[in-house]
């Protein structure tokens, strides 16, 4: 078997009398997606919030690439090639899509340090951001202000941001969230299409798109995991049903 | 070319009209106004970097400008009473070249700046307005309880301090060094906002959380802002200093600092010539209103309510059009 990039070994965090995350263990192998679901309260945000290094687990370590980075910030994850997209959009508004995309680059590169020469017409940032934009399909809203795109372009541009990190893994935290069918079907064709880059680990409510994506899913309930397997298994679990798809099938 | 830009270019065409026309008639106290005028537009133009660009929302701009004012007080004093500004280990004389006083004012300010913001970035909202103004109130009294350098009366400096080819005592020609200070600082502040740092900044203010999800740290992006942000505010304060040769503690007041903020909420957060526009405003209004009553405070705040709650984006906004320049 091969390494994986990304390794969960036995993470708990509690919250007062609130186990959040009861001894998750789960790892993302390269060229796959691996999708975690469960019911909302599972503690998902949370797992993630560890992966990403925004919460420090009580107990546990997270490995990036055979590294522990347990003890690391968000930045020095991002740095390590860990690229998170948000629930809600984390974007600046007010900037364009291009102007976003660019950030990304500069955060790629590490060098914010430029205070005279024009960003925007600099080749070294703008080839990579417009080469993101065209990856996610928004090059004719590249001029356009993030607060002006449509909720659908908003999400692909999050993956786009993600995609100039060059990222070894991504996390992503539900992606599909408020998307139509039509949407929805795009961003599933393009996370297809990224795993042969880095493997995504993909945290999402909208199971046509877990189970038309997933490699492997991993189910969390009330902060445990109840299991990991394909995608057949998991259909087919009792437990999973009870759980989770029961009161959705 | 976008509105914003035609606006700009009056504000640019009235600022060399104005005293180029007084300088013709003879009206020198209207240099001395527009020289003012032109301090505090660099002065708010520093604050603009932090508040416009970066989001800082500091209420303690005044100690820049009254670490400008006091390194311009300061070496001049020593300067004029032939006293050296330390005997050890090196004997260091005061000094009368603006350059040099300029070049002391920024890099103290500058040093200020960083000192400040490495403590109060910890904090952001509310906080950071408050512990902004604790560290205004700090440097206003230590400046009040300092009797070397004259305590609560402040220092009067006899004679403006020099520029090599110029009599600065001439007002245009003071002016015209204002001018051309304000002139260059725009122009790296245009320069800055389309910058790679700028588009950090930028978002640094928009989504912090997305700055540190691509790697980079919004709090030091912050930090540089704000240590540019007060060199430029603390050059102003040297200028200032110079133009009514005198330094006192109430170059370090809040309510300097509140002014400062007032001019750039006035001519509109963000925008290049904002702050230009408001503190030109500011200071037409002192002079007219002042003539009439001593409570023309009074009108600059409703003024100012009139501007928050009916047109964000100020003066130039309200010109211009709500959008920011983005080209």
């Amino acid at each position: 078997m091969t390494d994986p990039v990304l390794a969960v070994e036995g993470i708990t965090k509690r919250f007062g009398a609130l186990t959040a995350s009861d001894g998750i263990t789960l790892d993302l192998r390269p060229g796959e997606i691996h999708a975690v679901i469960g019911p909302n309260g599972a503690g998902k945000s949370t797992l993630i919030q560890q992966i990403c290094g925004s919460l420090v687990p009580d107990a546990g370590r997270v490995r990036l690439m055979g590294r522990d980075v347990t003890r690391l910030g968000a930045r020095d994850r991002a740095r390590l090639g860990l690229a998170r997209t948000f629930q809600v959009s984390a974007l600046a508004m007010e900037d364009t899509a291009l102007q976003n995309a660019m950030l990304g680059v500069l955060g790629a590169e590490g060098r914010p340090w430029g205070f005279l020469r024009p960003a925007l017409s600099d080749p070294a940032l703008g080839d990579r951001a417009r080469a993101a934009l065209e990856r996610v399909g928004l090059t004719d809203a590249a001029a356009t202000r993030t607060a002006e795109l449509s909720h659908g372009q908003r999400r692909q541009l999050e993956v786009a941001v993600a995609l100039t990190l060059d990222p070894r893994a991504f996390v992503m935290d539900e992606p599909m969230a408020g998307l139509g069918a039509e949407g929805s079907q795009q961003l599933t064709a393009l996370l297809d299409g990224l795993r042969a880059e880095a493997p995504i680990l993909l945290v999402e409510h909208d199971m046509d798109a877990v189970f038309a994506l997933a490699d492997r899913i991993t189910v969390l309930v009330y902060g445990q995991v109840i299991m990991t397997g394909t995608v057949e298994e998991v259909r087919a679990d009792p437990r999973v049903r009870e759980a989770y798809l029961g009161d959705a099938a | 070319m976008r509105r914003e830009g035609t606006v700009n270019l009056v504000m640019l065409a009235l600022l060399v009209a104005v005293p180029a026309w007084a300088q013709l008639t003879g009206e020198t106290f209207t240099i001395t106004l527009a020289t003012r005028a032109v301090i505090f537009a660099l002065a708010a133009t520093g604050l603009n970097i932090a508040l416009g660009l970066g989001g800082l929302v500091s209420l303690g701009h005044a100690v820049f400008f009254g670490v400008g004012g006091y390194a311009m007080g300061i070496l001049a004093f020593h300067a004029q009473n032939y006293t050296p500004l330390m005997d050890w280990p090196v004997t260091l004389p005061g000094t009368k070249s603006m350059p040099v006083i300029w070049l002391v004012a920024i890099l103290a300010s500058a040093l200020a700046a960083l000192a400040i913001g490495l403590l109060s970035l910890r904090t952001t909202g509310v906080y950071f307005i408050m512990v902004t103004l604790a560290f205004g109130q700090m440097f206003y009294y230590f400046a009040i309880s300092w009797p070397a350098y004259g305590g609560e009366d402040g220092m009067s400096i006899y004679l403006r301090n020099g520029f090599p080819g110029l009599n600065t005592l001439i007002p245009i020609q003071f002016y015209g060094l204002c001018l051309a200070w304000l002139l260059v600082v725009l122009w790296l502040n245009a320069r800055l906002a389309r910058s790679r740092f700028g588009l950090a900044l930028n978002a640094a203010r928009q989504a912090p959380q997305r700055v540190e999800t691509v790697g980079l740290d919004p709090v030091r992006l912050k930090l540089v802002a704000l240590v540019i942000s007060g060199a430029i505010t603390g050059l102003a304060g040297a200028l200032f200093a110079d133009l009514n040769r005198f330094v006192s503690p109430t170059m370090f007041s809040w309510q300097l600092s509140g002014e400062i903020m007032v001019f750039v909420i006035i001519g509109g957060v963000g925008r290049l010539f904002g702050p230009v526009a408001g503190a030109c405003l500011f200071v037409l209004l002192e002079h007219l209103l002042g003539d009439i009553s001593a409570y023309w405070h009074v009108w600059l705040g409703v003024l100012l309510l009139g501007i928050v709650l009916f047109g964000r984006g100020g003066l130039v906004g309200m010109i211009a059009g709500r959008e920011v320049a983005h080209d």
